[in-house]
């Protein structure tokens, strides 16, 4: 596998004040690599440097020290550009532009011609799910969640090969968000590389191969979300089953000690200490003619990972 | 939607259940992920294979179709048509009904005078409502040209692609010439018609003010290059000021000189000397007197006010490039 993003020790300090200026670190020292193909998640709270890191990388902003490069390529090679996409944090585009007509600037900016221009503008906003009475609309009549959809298109009208997606989920309603979710795991098989940070943790556990977590500036973690939420500790497992009785299941968890059963209107919740243990209740339920309703983790690893990482 | 047996999933023996990334792809559902926010839901797999499908239908790229073959100059233009578009949508050209309003009512009210007098005064009129407008434009759109999209942040898309810093700034002043250069156009028709008008026909002078239309426009070219590189740097309010304080000296730049020349002192003389080489000789491009006497200006004297024009917007412009490619985005 090839590297898609290298990041080198990038570090990025703002100044402040206005009188007697002062530095801030908001970026210390990342170092990081995406592999070609991943879908890859950045997390991290609110001003740990997520948004700085894609700025920097899209030059918007200047490092203060390091390197990177996306591609192969330096981040200051501009040609290099051709072959990513972007989606800014708070996206705002002109509003005086319809979104067809924004997309078709967009394409065209890429060179492409006329003909395809148009035709890539139609298939994105349908591939974004944008309600085609709003196409063409001015984009200053658009709702939060419409902007970001066109904020996505935008970002894929030049089928990139690498997607920086600055917060992809923030302001879009549940099927939108799911939508939009299901549309970056469809990436997958084009082969784009994903690159997005979130502090949604439920989005990045979905969706992600690996993911790094950011803690004021610094790099906490990084790895495979199994790695991830290995490193929070074993994980107690939740069963929720219908369509038998208390007595039954008791009787058919016998062998399984650890396991504990509390009953619930429509059937009942099995708690298990680790996921090993899922396999023979799973038998164990089968055995006793119930119904399995879902299978989870209690609580979430990734959660008390980032919790973690808070203090 | 139906909750499967859980004795008819087909897993795979070894991962029966649910690490979330491992499943999605063969389990076909366990229950509907109906809030997103539901840690752990389960993605529908059925639903992910459509969805790509239809991804892959909607944006391979068309059969025939170009790769991208992005040159520096399609860019530019590419963004310079954008500005001219925001320029018209913002109602920009809307001063145009103002001009033409102006010019019917001092047809009409100057009937009193004689044909020739009154041409004149159309002339020296609508030349000087010309060079007013479009010097308000210039510098009000100019300072906002690029100040407004680092402020709403619409320049972060665009500057993700491949798009220099330069070319944009290129785009954007090019954009904002071209709507200058139809506001300038229309006024000098409009000049044109009113004077056929009150001369009741034909007239040498609808076509002899031309020249002067044409360095009016260059005068606005070098005043929106000022606004321009002002906006670089500060706020377009500050930029709107230091670029009508460069408007008003520059109209007097010949008075700089006989200043310096006329000063005791040597710091007094190299300031305003500095000042005459450094602000732009803005009296060559305002002759509406001669326009208004029929008198063009001569071959060479145009000739040299283009070229002292184009060699002034070129520095200004390289300047602001390379501030603003210095600059850090909020
Ligand atoms: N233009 C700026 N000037 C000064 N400080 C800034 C600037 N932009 C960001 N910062 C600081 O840098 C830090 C990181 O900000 P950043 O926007 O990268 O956070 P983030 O991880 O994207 O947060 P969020 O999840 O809220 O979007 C914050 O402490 C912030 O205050
Ligand atoms: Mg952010």
């Amino acid at each position: 596998m090839t590297v898609a993003l290298e990041i080198e020790n990038l570090t990025k300090d703002y100044e402040v004040g206005f009188a007697r200026k002062r530095r801030v670190r908001a970026l210390d020292g990342l170092t990081l690599t995406v592999e070609r193909g991943e879908i890859f998640g950045f997390l991290g709270a609110n001003g740990a440097g997520k948004s700085t890191t894609m700025k920097l990388l899209m030059r918007l902003i200047y490092p203060t020290a390091g390197r990177a490069s996306i591609l192969g390529c330096d981040i200051n090679d501009i040609a290099m550009h051709a072959r990513i996409g972007y989606l800014p944090e708070h996206p705002y585009f002109y509003d005086y532009l319809t979104a067809r007509e924004f997309l078709e600037y967009c394409a065209e900016l890429f060179g492409y011609t006329r003909t395809d221009c148009r035709q890539r503008a139609a298939a994105l906003l349908a591939l974004v799910h944008l309600d085609d009475k709003s196409w063409d609309k001015q984009l200053r009549k658009f709702s939060k969640g419409m902007l970001q959809r066109v904020g996505l298109a935008q970002a894929l009208v030049n089928d990139p090969e690498i997607v920086f997606l600055d917060e992809p989920m923030s302001g879009l309603d549940p099927v939108g968000r799911r939508e939009i979710r299901d549309l970056i795991a469809s990436l997958r098989h084009k082969e784009t590389t994903v690159f997005f940070c979130s502090h949604i943790l439920a989005d990045i556990e979905v969706l992600c191969d690996r993911a790094a977590i950011l803690q004021k500036g610094r790099l906490a973690h990084a790895g495979r979300l199994e790695d991830l939420r290995g490193r929070a500790g074993t994980r107690a497992m939740e069963l929720v089953v219908a369509g038998a009785t208390a007595e039954q299941l008791r009787a058919a968890l016998q062998p399984l000690p650890a396991a504990q059963l509390t009953q619930t209107p429509g059937g009942a919740r099995i708690e298990v200490p680790s996921e090993r243990d899922v396999d023979a209740a799973l038998a164990a339920l089968r055995d006793c003619g119930a119904r399995l309703v879902s299978v989870q983790p209690v609580g979430n690893p990734l959660e008390d990972l980032f919790v973690a990482n808070q203090n | 939607m139906p909750l499967l047996h859980f004795l008819s999933l087909p897993c795979k023996p070894d991962r029966p259940y649910v690490t979330l990334r491992s499943c999605r792809y063969h389990l076909p559902t366990v229950r509907p992920c109906c809030s997103c926010d539901m840690p752990n839901s389960i993605v529908i797999a059925e639903r992910l294979n459509r969805v790509t499908d239809t991804h892959r239908e909607a944006t391979s790229t068309p059969a025939g179709a170009t790769m991208p073959r992005g040159t520096g100059v399609r860019r530019i233009l590419t963004i310079a048509r954008n500005a001219f578009r925001e320029a018209v949508r913002d109602r920009v050209l809307y001063n145009l009904v103002l001009f033409v309003l102006l010019l019917t009512a001092s047809a009409i009210f100057l009937g009193e005078l004689s044909a020739a007098q009154e041409a004149k005064i159309i002339v020296d009129l609508g030349l000087s409502a010309m060079l007013l407008f479009g010097t308000f434009i210039a510098i009000f759109v100019g300072t906002g040209l690029v100040y407004k999209e680092i402020e709403r942040r619409t320049l972060y898309a665009i500057l993700a692609k491949p798009v220099g810093r330069g070319e944009f700034l290129l785009g954007k002043y090019l954009g904002l010439c071209l709507t200058l250069a139809v506001n300038v156009s229309v006024m000098g028709v409009g000049i044109s018609l009113a004077l056929l008008f009150v001369k009741r026909g034909y007239d040498p002078l609808a076509l002899r003010i031309w020249p002067a239309v044409a360095l009016i426009y260059i005068e606005l070219m070098i005043v929106v290059a000022v606004a321009l590189l002002f906006s670089s740097f500060s706020t377009p309010a500050l930029a709107a000021l230091l670029t009508f304080a460069v408007f008003v000296i520059g109209h007097f730049s010949a008075d700089l000189k006989t200043l310096a020349a006329a000063t005791g002192t040597t710091a007094a003389r190299i300031f305003f000397g500095l000042l005459f080489y450094l602000l732009p000789n803005l009296s060559h491009y305002t002759k509406l007197t001669d326009a208004g006497h029929g008198l063009m200006p001569a071959p060479s004297a145009f000739i040299v006010a283009l070229a002292y024009a184009l060699i002034y917007i070129a520095v200004l412009l390289a300047a602001a490039t390379f501030i603003f490619n210095r600059r850090n985005f909020k």
